[in-house]
């Protein structure tokens, strides 16, 4: 008989029943169980505020890779200026690795901006339904028998159990996606820096994706070496390169 | 029957509704068993689309317990399993159509 929603309510109904266990006064119980669900909102807020500003960061770290893409590309024109197109080579080929890993990450901070959306609604919601629970139990207090108490408190703790589950589980994603993100970002930073291409290389990427990757990289170096060499006239060797 | 689209929030439907559902359950169950994911992602689509159009957002301040979780298609793969019981998403509710 049970679906999905059976085995998910029964982790919420079980921690409500606990819940329901520790006063034997309806009114006192209503109080502890709104006052838990004001704890909890808090912690649904700061963990809101945290995703946000995660995103910031990485649209920020996204920035400066962007930056650093023209860095390299003026580099690469630099060198082979001064005649060295070993150093102008490399500093493609890691413009080259650079962009293609921005174009993913653009795409999935673009993604994150719905999700993000989504859990601020969500938190909305939840705050709503506890504004509702506040008002609801003054009424169960007022109105109802201790039994009849019982059971409704039962049925609006576990609706908003299960908001709170649903909300908690969103911050959860979101959290998870940007770090996995930053960590990406990070690692290119770290490549433009060091320039080990290699150990960027070997994340999570089969031999064959790193062949592919490797072709890309070199021939997009070669068609814009050509060019480079072609807009300069193929150099003329006087400059040293400023390092 | 009240119908919860995780990560959007909480609709309420017509029980006519149930059999399409059911239908649309069995598929991803399928789907999933099979690692089929864009299968999957394509029924649980459905699923979404279908509670967003015949179904009636509840409101915000209006507390209730879901009958039916529905989970987002942007999970991945093996999050969905662990969501899933043999019955699928909904637990097979005779319709009343």
């Amino acid at each position: 008989m049970p679906g999905l929603m059976n085995r998910a309510s029964t982790v919420v109904k079980a921690k409500i029943s606990k819940l329901l266990d520790r006063a034997e006064d309806p009114g006192e119980t209503l109080d502890y169980s709104y006052e838990q669900q004001l704890q909890l909102l808090q912690n649904v807020k700061r963990g809101v505020a945290d995703v946000v500003t995660a995103k910031k960061r990485l649209e920020l770290q996204t920035t400066q890779l962007e930056q650093s893409v023209v860095k390299l590309d003026a580099q690469a024109r630099q060198a082979l200026q001064a005649g060295r197109e070993d150093l102008a080579r490399e500093a493609l080929q890691r413009k080259s690795v650079v962009q293609q890993q921005l174009q993913g990450l653009d795409q999935q901070v673009q993604g994150l901006q719905s999700q993000q959306e989504k859990l601020i609604s969500s938190e909305k919601q939840l705050s709503a339904k506890i504004e509702a629970f506040r008002s609801q139990k003054e009424v169960i207090k007022a109105q109802y028998s201790a039994a009849d108490a019982q059971v409704r408190i039962g049925e609006a703790a576990t609706g908003i159990g299960e908001q709170m589950a649903d909300t908690g589980l969103a911050i959860q994603r979101a959290k998870d996606k940007t770090e996995q993100m930053q960590a990406r970002a990070a690692a290119v930073d770290e490549l433009v820096a060091a320039g080990t291409l290699e150990d960027f290389t070997a994340g999570d990427q089969t031999e064959l994706d790193r062949e592919l990757q490797q072709l890309t990289t070199s021939t997009q170096v070669d068609d814009e070496l050509a060019k480079m060499k072609a807009e300069s006239g193929a150099g003329d060797p006087q400059k040293e390169l400023e390092r | 029957m009240i119908v919860r689209l995780m990560n959007e929030g909480q609709y309420r439907i017509d029980d006519s509704l149930i059999g399409r559902l059911n239908e649309l359950d069995d598929q991803a169950t399928a789907a999933a068993e099979a690692d089929d994911e864009p299968t999957l992602d394509q029924a649980l689509d459905e699923m979404f689309e279908l509670v967003k159009r015949e179904g009636q957002v509840l409101p915000d301040d209006e507390i209730a317990t879901s009958d039916v979780l529905i989970p987002p298609s942007d999970l991945t793969l093996e999050e969905t399993k662990q969501l899933l019981t043999h019955e699928g998403f909904i637990p097979d509710l005779p319709s009343r159509s």
